[in-house]
């Protein structure tokens, strides 16, 4: 454990390479990574299998956010099913002051600690003198000097480890029995073997430890107004006399130069990165460069994967015998795995991008740039990256909402992200805007064509705007907001660090995210291949002695399949928006992605097209309105359809993503539904405005 | 005595005391404590939120945040 930018993750990968789990605290989503590794005793030659865990950083024991909050039970709660039996805490040799904070906190706790000194050899070409088995003495724990970047040094980190001994510590830094002596007695009496200090973090914080009892928290609460201990006033107190300490601490153990160290570098960084013009130009850039990334360089490597997946579904066709199996693992289970498998691009890119950002420093200057902007919407400054990355692809961009630290904050960004218009749905407004207007239509010197389409990029925009401002108000969250945070020097990004960003953020999407893809994938399939089986025979028979009538069975077979009836059965209620029940059948197959709408109008209009040689555009465009006899398509049924897809939250896979990242139904079922009744509202105005 | 933002920028003034408990924990443990040295390093953009230098490092704040932190003034 550590303070936030002191290599902690850095360390943790160095120590374990790619042996890495990434799952949930369970309740919460605060990640949690888990990782193993064998020390080989350097006496016997034995190999010790050891997990590490990488808990989240923080500048205190005492929580302040779901995050902290995490490392607080795992080291004050015994019982804990992750209790370390050795505290590695990581120390910034560069800002030793602040960091002994957390660490004497730590040692306090008297469980079996290492201290690692990272970036020692940094501050000694500095000029700055750390007498080690000084400290060590003073600190009664093992320090190791390590550069984690450099992988210096974590083979001695790995020795101590084995060598760490159980130690009664002479002193604590703090004398906190001094403090409330018979607070901390009768909590000892509760909970067997608690250090004083470990009883006094009880006291302050028992009740966020999920895994006390109902009883033990109300005999807790019994003891603590029994004394009238106010935590708040002891912890600060706490605090100051902890810093008087180390203060001592660092004057006996640390030699500084004369002309202390100054980052001006950083600061001239700083001068430009968080200037009024050039700060805001430079922070486009960046942003445009991620969104091209995202946007047109993944198309490549995107491009790859839809052959190979089209590939290996024609080869797996052929090679099984026909029938249902084929079909399922075909069109089901391949064609599942191919749109999950097809976002990794996008989201490699993304995290690429995101974990330089976050590496070099640079992310803490975006936030501080645009938090201003944002604040009054509900958002702030780290939204800004989720936000606009959901333009490129909504699931790359709810992964990347963790990144922000408050909750709220978080869940409204993940709520909003995929009002922004995706690049999914770039196909359906093409089809249906050269439906709407004619390619040559000029509005002054602009095509009226590609106005309409940027119009639609802005409702995507604003909409998300206006629905966080309105979940500002709703959303009630008790954790407080606090943006006091640390603006990190610059650093020469970590490629280790980003490599292994990159292969986490994928895992946890195909793994995770994944499964729900290819379940709902599979029921997708099932509803639109299977229907009532005699009205399919009557087909099959019908067509029997037709020659070239597979798009034509196609069509029919989905119009008299389960979807076909979903589909007939909704049409009174989307007929005020125009809809139809063809329309109402690539509205839920689209829930599979929203471009299979393009696909699946394709195969529902070809009726009565038996060589299937017209465009997709002619076929809707010549699709007659039964009782009117006129064109069936006309500009409000396409506008209301394109409203339609700018709102409703047709994507599983992003669904699924939400699941994963908020950890429960709840936030994904309230998207789902604000934005269908969103959709539903718009589709409706509009259609009944203009027709 | 003045709160940190009455400050100018560059000034150096020493923290004194915090006007709201509970952020002053957080910001105590982050190194703000009574008896340091500080300044305003710089302003975003929008003049919110603000870059304070402390023993060697910097911290960004909001200004509401920065507003309970009470200083005086070196002179």
């Amino acid at each position: 454990m550590g303070n936030p930018n002191s290599g902690k993750t850095t360390l943790f990968n160095a120590l374990t390479g790619l042996n890495q789990k990434v799952g949930n605290f369970p309740g919460i989503t605060v990640d949690k990574k888990v990782g193993a590794c064998q020390i080989s005793q350097l006496a016997s030659k034995n190999k010790i299998d050891t997990e590490f865990i990488d808990l989240p950083g923080t500048y205190s024991l005492y929580p302040k956010s779901m995050d902290e909050s995490i490392s607080f039970q795992v080291l004050c709660d015994p019982k804990n099913e992750h209790h370390p039996d050795v505290n590695i805490i990581i120390v910034d040799a560069s800002n030793l002051k602040r960091s002994l904070c957390l660490a004497t906190q730590v040692i306090d706790l008297k469980t079996p600690c290492i201290l690692a000194l990272n970036m020692m050899d940094l501050i000694e070409s500095d000029g700055v003198k750390i007498y080690l088995k000084l400290l060590e003495e003073k600190l009664g724990v093992a320090v190791v000097p390590i550069n984690a970047r450099k992988k210096i040094g974590i083979g001695n980190l790995k020795q101590a480890i084995l060598n760490v001994k159980e130690r009664e510590n002479k002193n604590s830094f703090v004398d906190i029995k001094n403090l409330c002596p018979n607070l901390i007695e009768d909590i000892q009496k509760l909970i067997n073997k608690a250090s004083d200090y470990n009883a006094f973090q009880i006291a302050c914080n028992y009740k966020t430890i999920t895994d006390f009892s109902k009883q033990d928290k109300d005999k807790l609460d019994s003891i603590i107004s029994e004394h009238k201990f106010i935590a708040k006033r002891l912890q600060a107190t706490e605090t100051v006399r902890r810093y008087k300490a180390i203060d001592q601490l660092l004057e006996e153990c640390v030699e500084y130069p004369e002309n202390s160290k100054n980052n001006s570098l950083t600061q001239k960084l700083d001068n430009i990165l968080t200037h009024p013009i050039y700060g805001f130009a430079i922070f486009l850039g960046v942003l445009f460069l991620i969104f091209q990334a995202v946007f047109s360089w993944s198309e490549y490597p995107m491009e790859i994967i839809d052959n190979s997946i089209s590939q290996l579904s024609q080869f797996v066709a052929n090679s099984l015998p026909e029938g249902a199996l084929n079909s399922l693992i075909v069109d089901g289970i391949i064609a599942g795995l191919g749109g999950i498998v097809i976002f990794v691009p996008q989201i490699a890119f993304l995290f690429a991008f995101i974990a330089i950002l976050e590496d070099t420093g640079y992310m803490s200057r975006v936030s501080f740039i645009t938090d201003k902007l944002l604040r009054g919407f509900g958002l702030s400054g780290r939204s800004i990256i989720p936000l606009l990355s959901g333009a490129a692809c909504a699931i790359p961009a709810v992964m990347s909402a963790r990144t922000i630290p408050n909750w709220k904050e978080r869940i409204i960004t993940i709520m909003v992200v995929p009002l922004m218009s995706c690049a999914a749905r770039l196909p359906v407004y093409t089809l249906l805007i050269s439906m709407m207007i004619p390619a040559e239509q000029k509005w002054f010197i602009f095509n009226l064509q590609g106005l309409t389409m940027m119009g639609f990029y802005l409702i995507g925009f604003v909409s998300a705007i206006l629905i966080a401002w309105l979940m500002k108000y709703i959303i009630k969250s008790k954790e407080r907001s606090y943006f006091v945070m640390e603006m990190p020097t610059y650093k020469t990004p970590d490629w280790r660090t980003v490599f292994y960003t990159i292969i986490e953020k994928v895992k946890v999407f195909l793994i995770d995210a994944g499964k729900i893809i290819i379940a709902i994938s599979v029921v997708l399939w099932a509803l639109s291949s299977y229907g009532p089986s005699s009205k399919f025979d009557e087909i099959e028979r019908k067509y029997q002695n037709t020659e070239n009538a597979e798009v034509v069975i196609a069509s029919e077979k989905l119009e008299s399949s389960y979807a076909g009836i979903i589909g007939k059965s909704i049409e009174p209620v989307i007929a005020p928006l125009g809809f139809d029940w063809r329309i109402g059948i690539s509205l839920i197959t689209s829930f599979a992605a929203r471009e299979v709408f393009v696909g699946t109008m394709s195969t529902i209009y070809s009726v009565g097209d038996a060589d299937n040689t017209k465009s997709i555009r002619e076929k809707l465009m010549s699709h007659k309105n039964p009782e009117t006899g006129e064109a069936f398509f006309t500009p409000a049924v396409a506008l209301s359809l394109m409203l339609f897809y700018a709102f409703a939250m047709q994507c599983m896979s992003t669904l699924a993503i939400v699941f994963r990242e908020t950890n429960g139904w709840k936030w994904p079922v309230i998207q789902f539904i604000y934005m269908s009744a969103l959709a539903y509202l718009a589709s409706f105005v509009a259609y009944q405005l203009l027709s | 005595m003045k709160n940190l933002c009455e400050l100018k920028l560059g000034t150096k003034a020493i923290i004194d005391s915090f006007s709201d408990k509970e952020l002053a924990l957080k910001l105590m443990e982050m190194g703000c404590l009574p008896g340091e040295k500080i300044h305003i390093e710089r302003k975003a953009p929008l003049g919110d939120p603000i870059a304070i230098s402390i023993s060697g490092y910097v911290l960004s704040m909001r200004k509401a945040e920065a507003e309970t932190i009470l200083v005086n003034e070196i002179k």
